[in-house]
């Protein structure tokens, strides 16, 4: 047996948007194990409680991640919300769903496209991010940002959408709708890409549960955790249900994303046309006092806000679980016994997202 | 080789930004912006690339990153700090673990300031550093000629002597 040899990978890497570093141990082109080290991104912006109130930390919150930023903002405006026993108006809550889907849109066209990337297949790549353009369009006329939105804010949201501009922004979906079909066609289909994702990075359902995989990941491995189920924001009134798939490798961890497209495009429809009218936020008055951890379903799956307070204006401690933090003992996991050329791959499929996992 | 003056490759690092900026210099890429029909391509090799992009801000343990890739970057190069975080450090420039600007550990030649940057604030920014690439190549160039006509065989065994 050929003796082992370390390479390491990242935290550059060409294929990596953002810096982890992995020590792969090999035998041959065999990963007998990897080793993640971290750090690259982190800033400590959890401590910033102390210096900013708890207003203007939504936006702190927000710059956690650009990719799913307003999930985010909505996660700890959540959790403060619910210490001060805020009853946000119903309109706020189905603006905060239609915005949260289009992040999930967007987010996993994003995805695709970088997993299309990884398999060196650069045509798929800029397909998914042409498409992806047009969900960014319609953030921009509705928010004002592209990424990074900061239309979320404590007791409610800070813009109201028409609607004539709902009407417009389902039928936009609609027109695209073919397009996103087309895209998640060659993904389902297409031979190459089965080449390369079906059978690998495998993760069993004891696997992804005792880990504490989240999200597609866990999803993927036949796990139905969708925190969209508990029902926050307008989630309680739409209907849904959460995508399964049992191949527990990066074949099926790619299907349920590109299923979630068609399901995130529905929610949008459900919610356009069931928003009442009425306010778009409630006054706050005082500090909050107490403490709450608020859950919510990212693209990426379940991040927590903790957030306690003693009745100051700044809260004592925020603390975030971010998704990609959970799915790292997982990856860790699905790339023992791959091969060397499949770590790309693999390390994409669940869709690592640092600076989430870092803060 | 004057075509290649206006193709610049560019690699790009996400030192410790919150990827808004980082998906933006990438939508660059993409077909909405598409700035690879002019030849700038993202490469991930930085013996292969003119312009260095930044997006973040610096802390201890991607300082050494920055540096190791900038100076395996052939010479003359450019340094881009996309985003108000690789500018000053931004909203988290009080964060304990935040050292400031990209400024800090390696000469930046053009700042992109922004929250997040937008693709066309990017665009505009590497069109920028097009200029300041020509002329640091033709003052490389004339300093190499100089270098050649005052015989650099001398000059380079005195500096080896050193």
């Amino acid at each position: 047996m050929a003796g082992r040899i370390v390479v390491p990978f990242g935290p550059q890497h060409p294929v990596l948007p953002e810096p982890i570093h992995l020590d792969l141990v090999l035998e041959d082109e065999r990963v007998v194990e990897a080793i993640p080290s971290i750090g690259y991104v982190h800033r400590g912006l959890e401590k910033l409680v102390e210096k900013r109130d708890f207003k203007d930390f939504v936006y702190i919150a927000e710059r956690i991640c650009g990719i799913c930023s307003f999930t985010h903002s909505v996660g700890y405006c959540k959790a403060i919300e619910a210490i001060m026993d805020l009853q946000v108006p119903e309109r706020a809550q189905y603006l905060r769903t239609i915005w949260s889907e289009y992040s999930r849109l967007h987010s996993h066209l994003l995805w695709l496209g970088l997993y299309a990337d990884a398999m060196g297949f650069e045509n798929l790549f800029m397909n998914a991010w042409r498409i992806r353009e047009t969900i960014l369009d319609a953030m921009e006329e509705t928010t004002g940002g592209r990424v990074i939105q900061g239309v979320c804010k404590v007791g409610g949201v800070r813009r109201d959408i028409s609607d004539a501009k709902l009407k417009e922004m389902t039928a936009k979906l609609d027109s695209i709708g073919g397009e996103i079909e087309d895209l998640c066609h060659v993904f389902f289909d297409d031979a190459s890409v089965k080449h390369r994702s079906v059978g690998v990075g495998m993760l069993s359902k004891e696997d992804a549960h005792k880990l504490g995989a989240v999200g597609p990941v866990a999803k993927g491995s036949g796990i139905a955790l969708d925190l969209r189920q508990t029902g926050y924001s307008a989630y309680g009134s739409l209907d849904f249900k959460p995508i399964v798939e049992t191949g527990c490798d990066c074949y099926s961890r790619c299907i349920v994303r590109a299923k979630e497209l068609a399901q995130s495009v529905d929610l949008i429809k459900q919610a356009a046309a069931n928003i009442p009218a009425g306010d778009i936020e409630v006054k706050v008055k005082g500090n909050p006092d107490g403490e709450y951890f608020s859950r919510v379903e990212q693209p990426r799956g379940e991040c927590i806000h903790y957030v306690k307070a003693n009745g100051s204006k700044n809260i004592l401690r925020e603390r975030v679980r971010t998704p990609s933090s959970a799915n790292i003992p997982p990856l860790v996991k699905m790339l023992e016994g791959c091969q060397m050329a499949d770590v790309p791959v693999i390390v994409l499929s669940i869709d690592p997202c640092i600076g989430c996992a870092e803060r | 080789m004057s075509g290649l003056t206006k193709s610049p490759w560019i690699i790009h690092y996400d030192a410790s930004s919150c990827n808004g900026c980082d998906i933006e210099v990438l939508a660059c890429l993409t077909p909405l912006y598409d700035v690879e029909r002019f030849g700038i391509l993202n490469t991930g090799n930085p013996k292969h690339a003119d312009i260095f992009v930044v997006t973040g801000s610096v802390n201890e343990q991607n300082r050494q990153v920055i540096k190791n890739i900038y100076d395996q970057m052939p010479k003359p190069n450019v340094v881009i700090g996309v985003g108000i975080c690789a500018c000053s450090g931004g909203v988290f420039k009080e964060c304990y673990n935040v050292a400031g600007g990209v400024g800090q550990v390696i000469p930046v030649d053009v700042y992109v300031p922004g929250c997040s940057v937008r693709p066309e604030q990017i665009i505009d920014g590497v069109v920028k550093a097009l200029g300041i690439l020509e002329e640091k190549r033709a003052a490389f160039a004339a300093e190499s000629k100089k270098g050649t006509d005052t015989g650099a065989n001398a000059d380079a065994k005195k500096d080896g002597g050193n």
